[in-house]
């Protein structure tokens, strides 16, 4: 899989004019799962449909962006989730505080967004494999520590309270669950559209170099500590994103949102789904949606349940569901050539 | 923020030793704790995630002796062998298929069991609080140092905790056995080579770890509430302690935890809301400073 996609890599390199048709196809594709998404409210009404699609943006960014740490890069994170909750807090105190319009808290947001990940990642990703996991890790719990006891200004453990106020823009008005909705899948459909680009550009492949060897990609004059850096901050935009969603959706912003488990369940999602193809964290932030809701009606043992299943995929498939599917297919193209 | 009180009290000797005893329990329990976690990842090369679990099942495991028997020596037991029968089962069932796999996996396998442990201690325990009291024994007046105030059973935690420490640390540099652990630390395959079977030395030190964790969990029973999910605190802190001690080093896990302990105990004072942001602040510190930790070795 990874050769081949590098050998993609290498024609994108020569052949620019394929990595523009390539894009216009992506960007394709992009346009028409929005429209399918946008679509889906005049066939199905249901609102919990809706409010699925909503959480699915939210977590889908943000565990697709940490897949450009984990898998593309090979910097495992476990503070990524500071960048949702910041995303979450820094949107609901811009609306709640000064009451700007929504785009414009929104840039705003991922300007804070930007200058933190900025400093952060500097510090970060200068250490190497366990110890970046354990610092990024101190900083997520360091932001969750400071939202907890800045009470004046966060509201401390419970949140931000009293909704956040949605004032319409140019006839959106996001507290309609259906423009939220259009909205989100938007946002989401954008975000994927973006960084599948940053995947496959010349960038991607310089980071899928620095995940196999570091030594070497620092001899062939690449400079590791920046092109880490470059792509800790683009990624924390993009959790970011998926925090404003998220702090959209619930109106409000709450410490879990910042809290460790929030990383956790980022990596979990990437491991459910996959972290060697592109739209793995996507499949696995459906599945671990679809599997908490459907747990926690079924029973009160909802960790026993969850922890199981989790066993099974890490024991028992030893790899996330859709590098199973693409080694699978693989295998059977591969077998069905030779027969033919 | 309270200043006035953090220098009034380090003004004062009789709060001085009062918190500084308070430091020291919250520190020894921890260091118990993360002593099992540096050591399975000093010879398994593992980041034993579920190791709060060891110290939850610990806990429940004596006070449910201790319900049963009275004894609290019987309690202490129960607490101790009762987890290292389970980190060795845990170890050679689970653990040891995915020695060979990603990181990512090893932590996800621990992440499950984490999630499994708490629900199974929910199920035969309950989800409330529960106390396991303080036994008889125990039930005298405190001791007055220098005017402040020590309970007796603080000094037998202490104590515990320090000779578990010297054991550990002796056993690991003088005995036959301490020599092989650190051989197969060093390098498995030649261990391996040598007829030393390395699976049982793996699960006897996860059972070893385990134990201890057990042993801290048994020790805080009688002063701390139990309830399934107490091992998770417990757990960040001790993974805090292990990193900043530097992972694999048994004196770096013990200073590191007096210093967590000492810095929970006059920040609650200082910054009571902010007493956790101190130890992630400073696990940062040290981390950027030094990154294998106070007495880590470089790491190649």
């Amino acid at each position: 899989m990874t050769e081949l996609q590098a050998e993609q890599g290498v024609q994108a390199l020569e052949v620019p004019h394929e990595a523009k048709t390539r894009r216009n196809r992506d960007a394709l594709i992009a346009l028409a799962v929005f429209v399918v998404l946008a679509l889906l409210p005049t066939v199905f009404s249901s609102k919990l449909l809706l409010d699925f699609v909503i959480r699915c943006a939210a977590y889908g960014l943000f565990a697709t962006s940490l897949n450009l740490l984990v898998g593309y890069t090979g910097l495992i994170s476990f503070g990524h989730g500071m960048f949702f909750g910041l995303g979450a807090y820094g949107f609901g105190l811009m609306m709640q505080k000064t009451g700007v319009p929504v785009p414009v808290a929104f840039v705003a947001t991922l300007g804070i967004t930007f200058a933190v990940a900025l400093v952060i990642g500097a510090i970060c990703v200068r250490l190497k494999e366990i110890y970046f996991a354990f610092v990024t890790l101190a900083f997520q719990m360091l932001i969750h520590s400071t939202i907890l006891s800045w009470v004046s200004l966060t509201g401390g453990d419970q949140g931000l309270r009293g909704g956040i106020p949605r004032p319409p823009f140019l006839g959106i008005d996001l507290s309609n669950q259906l423009h939220l909705y259009v909205a989100s899948c938007a946002l989401l459909v954008i975000g994927l559209f973006l960084m599948h680009q940053i995947a496959q550009s010349p960038f991607g492949y310089t980071l899928r170099m620095i995940r196999d060897n570091a030594t070497r990609a620092s001899f062939i004059g690449i400079d590791v500590w920046r092109a880490k850096l470059t792509i800790f901050v683009l990624a924390a935009l993009f959790a970011s994103t998926g925090g404003i969603i998220m702090a959209l959706f619930v109106s409000g912003a709450y410490p879990e949102f910042a809290y460790w488990t929030i990383s956790g369940e980022g990596i979990f999602i990437n491991m459910l789904g996959g972290v060697t193809t592109f739209l793995g964290p996507m499949v696995g932030t459906v599945l671990l949606l679809i599997l908490n809701d459907t747990v926690t009606r079924l029973t009160d043992y909802h960790g026993l349940v969850l922890g199981i299943v989790i066993l099974f995929f890490a024991i028992g498939l030893r790899k996330g569901l859709m590098d199973f599917v693409v080694e699978w297919y693989a295998q059977r193209r591969s077998g069905g050539g030779e027969r033919g | 923020m309270d200043l006035d009180a953090l220098t009034g009290c380090l003004a004062s000797s009789a709060c001085l030793v009062t918190q500084t005893t308070s430091g020291f329990i919250i520190g020894m329990l921890l260091f118990l704790v993360a002593v099992g976690l540096t050591l399975i990842f000093g010879v398994l090369k593992v980041v034993n995630f579920s190791h709060g679990a060891f110290y939850m099942f610990g806990a429940y495991f004596a006070m449910t002796a201790y319900q049963f028997s009275g004894s609290f020596a019987l309690a202490m037991l129960c607490g101790a062998a009762g987890t290292a029968i389970l980190g060795l089962i845990f170890e050679r069932i689970f653990m040891s298929r995915v020695y060979g796999a990603d990181v990512l996996m090893q932590l996800l396998v621990c992440y499950a069991f984490v999630l499994i442990f708490d629900d199974v201690v929910r199920m035969i325990w309950g989800p409330e609080f529960k106390s396991m009291g303080m036994p008889a024994a125990f039930q005298v007046a405190p001791l007055f140092i220098a005017g402040g105030v020590v309970p007796p059973y603080y000094l037998l935690l202490i104590g515990v905790a320090l000779a578990a420490a010297m054991i550990l640390g002796l056993g690991l540099a003088r005995t036959r056995i301490g020599k092989v652990i650190r051989a197969a630390a060093h390098n498995p395959g030649m261990v391996s080579a040598l007829g030393i079977n390395t699976g049982l030395i793996y699960g006897g030190v996860f059972a070893l770890g385990g134990m201890l964790a057990g042993l801290a969990g048994a020790l805080a029973a009688p002063v701390r509430s139990l309830t399934p999910g107490m091992g998770f605190s417990v757990l960040i802190e001790s993974f805090i302690v292990t990193v900043i001690g530097g992972m694999g080093s048994i004196l770096g896990a013990l200073i590191g935890a007096l210093l967590i302990g000492l810095i929970r105990s006059f920040g609650s004072l200082g910054f009571p809301l902010f007493t956790e942001g101190l130890m992630y602040l400073f696990m940062v510190i040290v981390l950027v400073s030094r990154p294998t930790g106070l007495f880590g070795k470089e790491v190649a």
